[in-house]
């Protein structure tokens, strides 16, 4: 008796989630079926464990996701990453952040505004998924304008594919 | 000699028929070779009327810049005065005055003369353009005026020389408008055609990118982050006034429908990045393409009726041609890991875009029928954003061969890059204007 009632209240709460996140479940879909032979199959659908609490001293705006080039799909670390933001997310329910995507400067600065659009999305469809409500995230494309690495490198390049969490 | 066989026929053929001849019958220089050789020609400095040290001063920048200006199209070979059998304070300037046998002996296949007078702050100035193998004046055109405007006097004799020669308008009625990021923010500049006068147009203390003209160039359209998010302005450049389309995501890359007050940019406020046709206020009147993933940088065939953008939908950014009659969408390039930033040439035959090689960025021309990719740069590292100039002879773009990213400008086949001017900063997103303003 007492399951069934916990089974509806959970009903009851995901419907409602449903309707407030409607919006954002399309592009979360978009974003599952974009034409994207990445190594990271898992996906937003996989549905992911939610992590109950984040670790120790965790902060979202301290803890960037990062990219593969030219991809704006979340690579298994990146949704490891997320789904401690979310925990946190929780936690700090009076706490709304921007998705900043960016994209490294090889590519031409119009697309690369355009993916830096893709993988802030991506960061926050996976959020949506996860319960977090849409209204508490919002999104911005900076693009290849606002690298945090200047060399020449791999290396560099991986640290500006990124989405940075600046809490609002 | 066979040109030289053309020229004359040519020449004689203006002569007998008259000026009522369309363009393209007189074209001396056919602009849709690749390898034209260039004609010689010899612009000696100018016969002064009083030959006061003013008059001496300002003549001699005349003629300098005339010069400049005609070295700018890249169809001609210069030659240098030194080796000119001519005293322009000795020698007479007109038909009956000029000795041709001392200009071909040095190789003048072209001549232009000026006689100038200073009067105050008025000037007069006499410029003809001769033939000198058949010893004949193809142009003569006196000009008054203040000398403020002397820039605008000797640009107004290069157009007719360009038209006569090549039955095109030339470029000294464009401008360019960049991005420059010397105030610490990237804000857009517009300089003349060949650098001269470059001014800031926005103030905005925020990322702005993506010039686009209006045909009449009244009106340009940017991206500026301004007000937080990349939001698309539309700019009456007269008027200072401005409209704004601010929806969430992303509102970039606008480019104006030839001869409209309509313009495509792309909007991710769906949550996928299409690309849109808006009023000229920002209004939106439809979607122009459907497909998920990234659809940006639209540019407009001349005539309006098809539009080149870049595209993943097969996976990596490649160009695709949408035919908007028919909703046809055809994919353009195929060779490259990467190619963006197409530019339709306003001759309708190339589209010009940036591939990505490696590390670097190199510019390529290909016919909008995706036959002949040609590769126009080579230097290292990265050469973006080509754009053409009007009559489609020349191509702008950014390159960072030098260090910092600055503009140059090339032929449409290449040849000739320069560099078009050093501001403080780092300059990209040239855009070229249609002729219209004087420059």
């Amino acid at each position: 008796m007492q399951k069934k009632t916990w089974l509806l209240i959970a009903l009851l709460l995901v419907i409602v989630g449903l309707l407030f996140t409607v919006g954002c479940q399309k592009k979360a879909v978009s974003q599952a079926k974009a034409p994207a032979p990445a190594p990271a199959p898992a996906e937003q659908k996989a549905a992911p464990k939610p992590v109950a609490k984040p670790p120790a001293g965790w902060n979202i705006s301290q803890n960037n996701i990062y990219f593969e080039f030219d991809r704006s799909t979340l690579t298994p670390m990146a949704q490891d990453t997320l789904m401690r933001h979310a925990a946190w997310l929780r936690e700090n329910s009076n706490a709304t952040a921007t998705i900043e995507g960016h994209a490294d400067e090889r590519g031409t600065n119009e697309y690369n505004l355009a993916l830096g659009d893709r993988r802030a999305d991506s960061a926050k469809a996976f959020l949506v998924d996860l319960g977090i409500a849409a209204s508490r995230l919002t999104t911005i494309s900076y693009g290849e304008e606002r690298p945090l690495c200047m060399d020449q490198t791999e290396e560099c390049w991986a640290k500006n594919r990124r989405g940075h969490f600046a809490l609002n | 000699m066979r040109r030289r066989i053309t020229l004359y026929i040519l020449i004689m053929s203006v002569i007998l028929l008259g000026p009522s001849l369309s363009a393209a019958e007189y074209d001396v220089i056919d602009i849709t070779k690749p390898f034209l050789r260039k004609i010689p020609l010899a612009v000696p400095e100018f016969k002064n009327a009083s030959g006061s040290g003013a008059e001496k001063q300002s003549s001699y920048k005349a003629a300098e810049f005339l010069s400049d200006s005609l070295d700018f199209t890249g169809y001609f070979k210069l030659l240098d005065r030194g080796a000119f059998l001519f005293d322009p304070e000795a020698s007479g300037v007109t038909l009956t005055d000029l000795n041709f046998p001392n200009w071909t002996v040095v190789g003048a296949e072209l001549l232009v003369t000026g006689y100038y007078r200073l009067d105050g702050d008025n000037i007069a100035i006499e410029l003809r353009l001769f033939d000198t193998f058949k010893a004949r004046r193809v142009l003569g055109k006196k000009y008054t005026g203040k000398l403020a405007n002397q820039r605008n006097i000797i640009l107004r004799f290069c157009t007719e020389v360009i038209k006569y020669l090549t039955g095109s308008e030339g470029v000294f009625g464009s401008k360019i408008a960049f991005v420059s990021n010397g105030t610490g923010n990237k804000e857009i500049y517009i300089s003349a055609f060949d650098g001269y006068n470059p001014r800031r147009l926005t103030t905005n203390n925020a990322i702005t990118l993506f010039p686009a003209w209006s045909s009449d160039s009244k009106w340009l359209a940017f991206t500026s982050y301004k007000a937080g998010n990349p939001d698309l302005f539309i700019r009456n450049l007269a008027a200072a006034r401005e409209s704004k389309v601010s929806k969430q995501g992303i509102n970039i890359t606008p480019a104006w429908a030839p001869g409209k007050f309509e313009l495509a940019a792309t909007l991710s406020f769906s949550g996928d990045q299409e690309i849109y046709l808006l009023t000229g206020s920002g209004k939106i009147i439809k979607r122009l393409t459907k497909s998920r993933g990234i659809d940006v940088t639209p540019t407009w065939s001349p005539d309006g009726k098809k539009i080149a953008f870049v595209s993943n939908r097969s996976g990596s950014a490649q160009i695709y041609i949408k035919d908007l009659a028919t909703g046809r969408v055809n994919r353009l390039t195929y060779e490259g890991q990467k190619n963006t930033q197409p530019s339709w040439s306003p001759r309708g035959d190339k589209i010009a875009y940036t591939s990505q090689m490696g590390g670097e960025h190199h510019i390529f021309t290909i016919g909008t029928d995706g036959q002949n990719p040609v590769q126009l740069t080579y230097e290292p590292r990265d050469n973006e954003s080509p754009s053409w100039s009007p009559d489609g002879s020349l191509i702008a773009f950014s390159s960072d061969r030098e260090g910092p990213n600055r503009i140059y400008v090339m032929t449409a086949f290449g040849t000739d890059q320069r560099r078009l001017l050093v501001l403080a900063g780092e300059q990209t997103n040239p855009k070229w204007s249609m002729n219209h303003q004087n420059n």
